[in-house]
């Protein structure tokens, strides 16, 4: 490996890392698509800055950026609460008028500068080791130290505030009666995310910060009800499909940002399916096997209620299990098939009897459920 | 769009006139404002339904979902007609409606988070695909600006024409499915306890915004599609409570931002069309949320500062008539400022010279005021209950 090549997966491994951290409070409190909003207006920020500083390598830009994020967040508020539109078509018209007037300004006074709309948009993580900077006597990758900071500064926030943000992520109220306040919090992580897309859009574009925020957290939140884990997982999932991601457009001879967004969507939908206990696969055997369990009982309920009665011999055989249940031929087949191996019943020419076993999983069903 | 063009007059010599000139006789200008006004209807028809069931961020998703459908469609045809790709782009938005509801609804994921995730990957799968199909892992010189913001200026006939077959079927199923859309938006459990399958209905709906969206892909683009679904919708719905009428209304404001901004760019140097439609929009919805007669911003504070205004004035008539009484002489003169005392915040004296004009009271020498024959009956009626419940 080339030393470009060990610092863009770097590069990689720090973006996706700042990222999943505020991403994670984003999925748990439903503002996903806020990353997306704040993504694309902290480009009228930059804007703005350059326009007034003239200068695009200006620390101020980031400020403006992160000053605009937050504006977003608030601007999307204010129409909310008027009550005239709902949340999601606030978000919708606020962003992209923001975003407009960021494309006719940039198009219309910073011609022939280094801003392109499409370069904010897509990232140009390939080129990032060669922007350099000095620090520490050593030249290092701009876009890496950038990320770094602010994964230090993500890293700090949570850190001083875990205990708050948890609160107020899983229940507003109570942290809202014990004397936190809401919208301190609410806007720290809307700053969180405003610094972090400002920061991860010049590597990977800010279209693309949403899958780096959104996709790790949502696959951590289906591996784990703990939110220490859910972070950790978050993280490693990120750092996993950043550099992943990166060998797989190393190999295809395509863009880097795309092939990590890629993959990372392939690890969200491997979790997906095989989460070991809400994933689609798992929770289809559960839903199978409560099928099964549940036809058993019935089985039993329906032996012992005519057990012993002059109509015993019509009600419980296994061919009239159709017209008395309304089961299918097969399925009652299997009901009786895997009741016979849980020793629950016996089938003897036809007709069912139930063991001692089926009879005590039937009374008790009958006296606990009820 | 009066300051835009004023501003622009003085170095291009265009008056209002010229450009109503330029629709009319340019056909450059003419195919772009068709488009961009059929884009209009188009979104604004189904965007109203989309605002109404709180799906306004749906259309985002879908933009960006396009992405790998036009990128498959031209791998697989090696054509780059716009109806193959749109017809890509549109197979690709179905596929990530159906993840979407899937998703949504067989795990605890929030609907935000799968909207985000359908994104914002199949973005990123799309960037992939087009990169490797170019044999240029350079993301900027893959084309897809066009992609991105959309290039109105460029559409020709052909273009439009394609454009408005397909919104006009979209356009027409609504026409034929009205009454089940209109049930699918307000009341979806009556519409199933009817017995129509209101899931099918449901999935025809969300994929003629597939259509909308992917009309308007090559006009505005990707970004501000969004932009393109929700603004006229939001606006309309502030005008009226009447589904046929919000319809219209959006359409009529979708097509209208759609013709001004066409205009609009084609003035400027470098504008593009995109952007300055979507400003047209946003100023549409912000004229509509401050002015529109009952539900907007201005309407309600008006209505707000009148109600206060008669709250105070008959906090007044009662204490004149309440302090009054303590004098066996219902119509005893009083101070202003014992009134002030009294009443609290807000101004006394306006109140006063309301009642007086209502007849219900008088000046008494300068700095005095008394009620009228009139004013204690006034008063007495005001306070006729709540003495009864003292009682």
């Amino acid at each position: 490996m080339s030393s470009a090549q060990i610092e863009i997966q770097l590069i990689g491994i720090v973006v996706a890392a700042a990222c999943a951290l505020p991403g994670v409070f984003l999925v748990l409190r439903g503002m996903a698509m806020m990353s997306d909003a704040i993504s694309h207006t902290v480009l009228l920020g930059i804007v703005l800055g350059f326009l007034i500083t003239g200068d695009l390598e200006s620390p101020w830009l980031l400020f403006g950026a992160a000053a605009m994020g937050l504006l977003t967040v608030s601007l999307t508020e204010l129409l909310n609460r008027t009550r005239l539109v709902k949340q999601d078509a606030a978000i919708g018209l606020v962003f992209p008028a923001l975003f407009s007037i960021a494309v006719i300004l940039i198009s219309r006074f910073a011609r022939g500068v280094h801003l392109d709309t499409d370069a904010v948009l897509l990232g140009e993580l390939a080129f990032a080791p060669f922007d350099r900077l000095m620090l520490f006597g050593a030249l290092l990758p701009r876009s890496l130290v950038v990320m770094s900071i602010i994964l230090v500064i993500n890293l700090l926030f949570i850190l001083a505030l875990y205990k708050e943000l948890k609160l107020a992520t899983f229940d507003a109220g109570l942290a809202a009666a014990l004397g936190f306040s809401p919208a301190l919090i609410h806007y720290g992580l809307m700053g969180m995310v405003s610094i972090t897309a400002v920061g991860a859009f010049d590597a990977v574009g800010s279209i693309l910060v949403v899958a780096f925020m959104v996709a790790p957290a949502a696959a951590a939140y289906l591996l784990t009800d703990k939110l220490e884990r859910m972070l950790l997982y978050s993280v490693g999932l990120g750092a996993l499909g950043a550099v992943g991601g990166y060998w797989m457009a190393h190999l295809m001879d395509a863009n880097i940002a795309g092939s990590m967004a890629t993959v990372i969507g392939l690890l969200f939908l491997l979790c997906l399916l095989f989460a070991p206990e809400r994933g689609l696969l798992a929770t289809a055997a559960r839903r199978q096997r409560q099928r099964w369990e549940f036809a058993q009982t019935m089985l039993t309920i329906h032996l012992l209620h005519h057990e012993g009665t002059p109509e015993a011999g019509v009600e419980n055989r296994l061919d009239h299990l159709h017209d008395h249940l309304r089961w299918e031929p097969a399925f009652a087949q299997g009901v009786v098939q895997r009741a016979d191996e849980r020793g629950l019943v016996r089938l003897e020419n036809g007709s069912l009897h139930l063991t001692e076993a089926g009879r005590g999983l039937a009374t008790t069903m009958l006296t606990e459920k009820r | 769009m009066v300051a835009g063009s004023a501003s622009l007059t003085s170095d291009k010599t265009m008056s209002l006139l010229d450009l109503l000139n330029s629709l009319l006789f340019d056909h450059t200008i003419r195919t772009v404002a068709l488009g961009t006004a059929t884009l209009g209807i188009v979104s604004g028809v189904l965007g109203s339904f989309a605002v109404l069931r709180k799906q306004s961020l749906l259309g985002d998703a879908l933009s960006h979902a396009a992405l790998p459908g036009v990128a498959i469609a031209y791998m697989l045809t090696g054509s780059k007609s716009p109806a193959v790709l749109m017809l890509g782009a549109g197979a690709a938005g179905v596929l990530a409606i159906l993840l979407l509801i899937n998703i949504t609804r067989q795990t605890r994921l929030k609907e935000d988070s799968v909207l985000g995730i359908v994104l914002s990957v199949f973005f990123g799968f799309g960037l992939l695909l087009l990169t490797f199909l170019q044999r240029n892992p350079d993301a900027r010189q893959a084309g897809l600006n066009t992609f991105l913001f959309g290039q109105a200026a460029t559409l020709l006939t052909r273009d439009v024409v394609t454009m408005a077959i397909f919104g006009g079927l979209a356009l027409l199923f609504v026409a034929v499915f009205w009454k089940e859309f209109k049930l699918l938006s307000f009341d979806r459990e009556f519409g199933a306890s009817l017995g129509l399958p209101m899931p099918r209905i449901d999935m025809l709906l969300t994929t003629l915004l597939v259509v909308a969206v992917v009309i308007g892909l090559q006009a505005v683009g990707v970004v501000l599609m969004s932009a393109m679904l929700v603004a006229p919708g939001a606006a309309a719905r502030q005008w009226t409570n009447h589904l046929g009428r919000m319809t219209l209304l959006s359409a009529l404001f979708g097509a209208l931002a759609g013709v001004a901004g066409a205009l609009l760019s084609s003035l400027g140097t470098g504008l593009s069309t995109g952007p300055v439609i979507v400003l047209c929009i946003s100023v549409i919805v912000l004229f509509s949320l401050v002015m529109a007669p009952n539900r907007g911003l201005l309407w309600n504070y008006l209505r707000q500062w009148r109600n206060r205004r008669r709250l105070r004035t008959e906090a007044v008539l009662e204490n004149i008539y309440l302090m009054s009484s303590q004098h066996d002489d219902p119509s005893h003169p009083h101070a202003i400022t014992a009134l002030e005392a009294v009443s609290g915040a807000g101004n006394v004296r306006r109140s006063l010279e309301e009642l007086q004009r209502r007849g219900l009271a008088v000046p008494y020498d300068g700095n005095k005021w008394a009620l009228t024959a009139e004013g204690v009956r006034a008063a007495q009626t005001r306070l006729q209950p709540a003495q009864k419940d003292e009682k």
